[in-house]
């Protein structure tokens, strides 16, 4: 009996939840990647796009998806596989939960180009990260809706780019709506984790 | 805020975020309300500034404890049966995705002034120290039954019916002696009191099966239990951003957030800074419904950092030790609890135990003695005493959904079936863990 008990012991299963940004052996390495950003600059879309190659202007807050597996091939032949971790809403309130940073491997801080008001927050979520982030993430600065005409930008790239370099940032422009730039910006990080830069 | 809901949701405690997170995924438009900046209520984790701000206002913590940063305290601790329901909502609602799991190394028993580790199955009741020769085979015939019984199978029943029979009865067929009964009762199948033995047995084995269950869960366990990664007080945000997911709406930060009633006295809103949100009820722990609830017990705990394991138990990083209320000539049981940095609760090398029981003195401190001696030498201690509320009705009438206070128990047996209940009440319909998880819905869509 007490061998037979044994036997099934081997067969149960590995515990539940082993996530963390460490890579498993033989895989590719894991990226969990957060977003931040105020409500409305475009988080959500810029994982749809990436992720299904779609735009959905009248998307509303995130309801139902919001952490998507994406593994991402580089042409080096590398490939990195992203758990993105989108907020579900909880930005509006103040209400991200420590959670979200745990164990982040890297970190999109998104504006609007359109909204000066938006810019000024990606100060603000840049602390919220240091706070509570153990490690310190690979940080993007993204400059999202690129594709409004040109009288409508409210920030420019320089004061965007030299937000970025004082604060140890990587900077890229996107468009979730034309699709511009998208696929460059998880390629961007997935390079930087894939083969960190010496240090 | 001045908006209609179907349910509004008053603190961030672990049961009220798995309410919240059931209640959004069955597709309720739930606004979840905290008073506190921050998760978790009484099942929040505390870092080390915040354990000396409640326990030592204005002393700063000394640098030899290492970074407050590394400290995840809770406030409640308690393990998790790797087979219990609990682990079942985990997986049901797929919010295992957002936490990570260790195992838990060791699972005791105080036993003649001793702590043995808990034999749980027919080939560990042979190895067992606790047991003499012939018990040893007596406890072994127990075990082999309760894992093999089977509600639904007549043929593992050896022609008891343990829906009459009482476990007093089921122990005398096997003749097992007082003290293998104490650990059975208290260690395994986790009663907190010997009320059972007059009850029926059935309860009694499936929570004996259950453990040994648990036991065979997951590769590699060397106790029934498991426990998140940086503490408890992940579950309630995992279970908050399952809510979220599914729509439901987080403010958090609300200190004058209260209940509005109709004349009739029924709960139709919470009204916070000069703005109301109406709900068709409310859901809540007891200390956003003062005048409802009423007081059933009192907790004693004892936070300790240690820089070595609990004596007696294998250098483990991570155990329980359940002292029997018998062993002690107590009513109630005492628990110590151990976790340490390998489940990323303390820095390196720091180990942090809790002693908790129900009081039942006017000097509760010194009714921790027994468990506090098993420690060794403690760095630094922290003790609370806190009442334990539970709701004088059940909902149906004032639509006020109020959950239970936290026992004193290390596990978490007893908080999930207050979950289950709530559940029910709330919704009319109990919960049912068997039905396709959240995970495989997702997947088929």
């Amino acid at each position: 009996m007490g061998c037979a008990t044994k036997a099934e012991h081997a067969a149960s299963a590995p515990l539940p939840g082993v996530g963390g940004a460490t890579a498993v052996a033989g895989g590719p390495p894991r990226c969990k990647l957060v977003l931040l950003g105020d409500s409305g600059v475009g988080k959500s879309a810029l994982v749809q796009r990436q992720c299904r190659g779609t735009f959905n202007p009248d998307m509303t807050v995130t309801v139902g998806a919001a952490f998507l597996a994406h593994t991402l091939s580089l042409p080096s032949g590398v490939a990195v596989k992203f758990e993105i971790w989108d907020t579900a809403g909880q930005e509006r309130y103040e209400s991200l939960a420590p959670l979200y940073y745990r164990g982040a491997t890297a970190a999109a801080i998104v504006f609007d180009v359109s909204s000066e008001k938006s810019f000024a927050r990606a100060q603000h979520w840049v602390a919220e990260l240091q706070r509570h982030a153990s490690q310190r993430p690979l940080m993007v600065l993204v400059g999202n809706k690129t594709d409004l005409p040109a009288e409508e930008r409210a920030v420019t790239r320089e004061a965007a780019a030299e937000l970025a370099d004082s604060n140890d940032m990587l900077y890229i422009e996107t468009s979730a709506k034309t699709g511009s730039n998208v696929a460059a910006l998880f390629e961007l990080i997935a390079e930087h984790i894939a083969a960190p830069p010496p240090t | 805020m001045d908006e209609e809901y179907d349910a509004i949701v008053l603190g961030t405690g672990l049961k009220e975020c798995i309410i919240s997170g059931l209640l959004s995924v069955d597709g309720l438009k739930v606004l979840h309300i905290d008073r506190n900046n921050y998760y978790g209520g009484q099942s929040a984790s505390l870092n080390l500034n915040q354990l000396y701000e409640r326990f030592r206002p204005g002393q700063q913590p000394p640098p030899a404890l290492g970074p407050s940063r590394d400290y995840n305290v809770d406030l409640v601790p308690k393990f998790i049966m790797a087979n219990g329901n609990m682990v079942k909502i985990l997986i049901h609602t797929d919010v295992t995705k957002y936490l990570e799991f260790k195992s838990v190394d060791g699972s005791y028993v105080f036993n003649k002034g001793r702590v043995e580790k808990v034999p749980a199955t027919d080939w560990e009741a042979l190895k067992s120290p606790l047991m003499g020769l012939f018990e040893k085979r007596r406890a072994a015939k127990f075990f082999s039954f309760c894992q093999q019984y089977d509600e639904k199978n007549p043929q593992t029943w050896r022609n008891w019916d343990l829906s009459r029979m009482t476990m007093h009865e089921l122990y005398t067929q096997f003749g097992l002696d007082v003290q293998t009964i104490d650990f059975v009762g208290h260690a395994i199948a986790l009663h907190q009191n010997d009320a059972y033995m007059m009850q029926p047995a059935m309860p009694t084995v499936l929570k004996i099966k259950l453990y040994y269950e648990s036991m065979m869960r997951y590769e590699g366990l060397t106790s029934p239990y498991i426990y998140p990664l940086y503490g408890l007080g992940e579950l309630p945000q995992a279970f908050a951003r399952l809510s979220a997911v599914y729509g439901g709406t987080y403010m958090l930060a609300k200190p004058d957030v209260e209940v509005v009633y109709d004349e009739a006295g029924v709960a139709v809103g919470v009204t916070s800074e000069g703005e109301t949100a109406k709900a068709k009820f409310v859901v809540g722990d007891p200390t956003y419904f003062r005048e409802k609830v009423r007081k059933s017990s009192r907790v004693v705990r004892a936070m300790c950092i240690l820089s070595h394991p609990i004596p007696s138990t294998n250098d483990s990083h991570s155990v329980q030790i359940i002292l029997p209320q018998k062993q002690l000539n107590r009513r109630h049981d005492i628990y110590v609890f151990c976790c340490s940095y390998t489940h990323n609760v303390a820095p390196r090398d720091k180990w942090i135990a809790f002693v908790s029981t129900t009081v039942e003195t006017s000097d509760p401190q010194s009714e921790l003695a027994p468990g506090l001696q098993l420690l060794g030498k403690i760095d630094e201690k922290f003790v609370e005493v806190v009442d334990v509320y539970e709701p004088v009705e059940d909902g149906s009438r004032d639509k006020a959904y109020i959950s239970k206070g936290y026992d004193a128990t290390s596990h978490f047996e007893t908080e999930i079936h207050d979950v289950m209940d709530l559940y029910r009440r709330i919704t009319g319909k109990p919960l049912d863990l068997d039905k396709e998880d959240l995970r495989k819905r997702q997947e088929s869509q």
